[in-house]
């Protein structure tokens, strides 16, 4: 199949950027998007330009590194993440625009890269536990109840790739942060923490400039690991709850 | 240039700076609203009780609480409570939306909504046309500064005096307002129950959901009711 790209180049932090078109022939619809970046990437290098920039990683769908905002879309028209978006998502003679993250916390760093180490910022500020040292505990010691790990366990697989933010209208964290919270939040070893947690993640996400949350539900529908709005409910308790403990 | 490197962490930081505490400013005032406004419809219903029953019902919510409360006392107290609301809810909206167009300066060339309800995307423009709803109607039906029909003696008589076909384009602002005021309920009450933190499951969520587009039809629709009564010479 044959594809228009029009792609954000931009060739550092302090230059200003521009979109760019390209065509790209022989492409597979078995494709994923990213080999089909790769492709162009290829044909760029044969002509002597610079190769367009993107991130990417593990290409299974678990790591949170690769990103692109595809036709307006985070991570594109499908549930998953970029590396697991295959060109039969499109048709032969598409044009498809490419643009990196946006949001001020994500500073582009070139071409579709952006800074996201204010999400590590963010986990460095609260997302963490305490644990004694020493010998490892008896594993049944510590009873979880059934449905607390199942909700502990299906929001841990937030992969902080940062489609939330850049799904959302306001530049929010609030469904990055949301599933951090509660999935420290449901387990007894997270609960020593967990009001400070709370009020030091939030303030880090306020800090690096993420906007508030207004409820619109965009986070959610982009995130490639479906994870629900309620946990942004589930944030916003734990907070509440903080603030009538004095914190 | 040093683009990532050095951590800055917030040190000292308090739940009641944060943005949700600014959220939950918004949602505790927007609860005010509602039940005002639940009221305010109830009173408005009496209209189709007959003018005496009207009538009466607004001479008694002066003299409500009386002799504990002066003459009019109880609507200063609800004036008070509703102002300071006012005051708390914009403030928080606007600071909100100044953060959210900081948070992302370049705009999109191209960006879908995929699941947000129109309502959603109105909340703040929405909310604006409703203050500006309230300054005109304030001038028209409280201080009579905006007269549309003459200045007839009782509240009954103002109101439908102002409603008729002749100057059916009050109706058709207190209509678009209603509009204005079902979109922002619609969301508004989802809302309410996301930030206070009641919508922690599916379920709950489905029912914050259904109570939104509830009240919006109630609310709105029961104000409505009354100046298309007028109009259609239901009401006379």
């Amino acid at each position: 199949m044959k594809i228009k790209l029009k792609i954000w180049r931009q060739p550092n932090a302090g230059t200003k950027g521009a979109m760019h078109d390209y065509d790209l022939a022989e492409v597979s619809e078995d494709m994923s998007f990213l080999e089909m970046l790769d492709l162009l990437n290829e044909n760029l290098n044969e002509q002597g330009e610079d190769p367009v920039a993107f991130d990417s990683d593990c290409r299974e769908g678990i790591c949170g590194t690769c990103s692109l905002m595809i036709n307006g879309q985070a991570h594109g028209p499908d549930v998953a993440t970029t590396c697991q978006l295959h060109m039969r998502s499109f048709k032969d003679g598409d044009t498809i625009t490419v643009e990196p993250w946006r949001a001020e916390a994500f500073p582009v760093l070139k071409d579709l890269i952006v800074d996201r180490s204010a999400f590590d910022r963010i986990i460095q500020s609260g997302g963490f536990i305490s644990a004694n040292t020493g010998s490892a505990p008896e594993a049944n010691n510590l009873p979880v109840e059934k449905a607390k790990a199942d909700r502990a366990f299906d929001v841990a697989t937030c992969i902080g790739c940062g489609a939330c933010v850049a799904a959302c209208p306001n530049g929010s964290a609030s469904l990055f942060v949301g599933a951090k919270i509660t999935h420290l939040g449901e387990l007894p070893q997270g609960q020593p923490e967990r009001d400070m947690r709370v009020v030091d993640m939030v303030a880090q996400a306020d800090y690096e400039g993420f906007g508030g949350c207004t409820n619109i539900g965009e986070c959610t529908a982009a995130c490639p690991k479906e994870i629900p709005q309620d946990v942004i409910s589930q944030l916003n308790k734990d907070l509440r709850t903080a603030m009538k403990h004095g914190h | 240039m040093t683009c990532v490197a050095t951590p800055t962490l917030v040190k000292g930081s308090r739940s009641t700076r944060s943005t949700i505490a600014l959220k939950i400013l918004m949602a505790v005032t927007g609860l005010v609203f509602i039940g005002y406004v639940l009221l305010h419809m109830y009173g408005n219903l009496k209209v189709f009780a007959g003018q005496e029953a009207f009538d009466e019902y607004a001479h008694h919510l002066r003299t409500f609480g009386e002799p504990m409360l002066p003459y009019g006392g109880l609507l200063w107290v609800i004036r008070a409570v509703l102002l300071l609301s006012v005051i708390g809810h914009a403030y928080s909206a606007f600071a909100l939306w100044s953060r959210a167009s900081k948070a992302r300066t370049h705009k999109y060339v191209m960006m879908k909504a995929v699941t947000a309800t129109l309502s959603s995307r109105m909340m703040r423009w929405g909310g604006v046309a409703l203050l500006l709803f309230v300054v005109f109607h304030l001038l028209h039906l409280t201080t009579h500064t905006i007269n549309v029909n003459g200045d007839p003696g009782s509240p009954y008589e103002r109101l439908v005096s102002s409603f008729q076909p002749g100057q059916w384009w009050v109706a058709v602002i207190y209509l678009l307002a209603m509009l204005a005021l079902a979109m922002h309920l619609r969301h508004g009450v989802f809302s309410v129950s996301q930030t206070l933190g009641y919508s922690n499951n599916a379920r709950s969520r489905a029912r914050a959901n259904f109570a939104g587009v509830f009240l919006a039809v109630v609310i709105a629709g029961g104000f409505a009711l009354v100046p298309l009564s007028i109009l259609f010479g239901i009401v006379d």
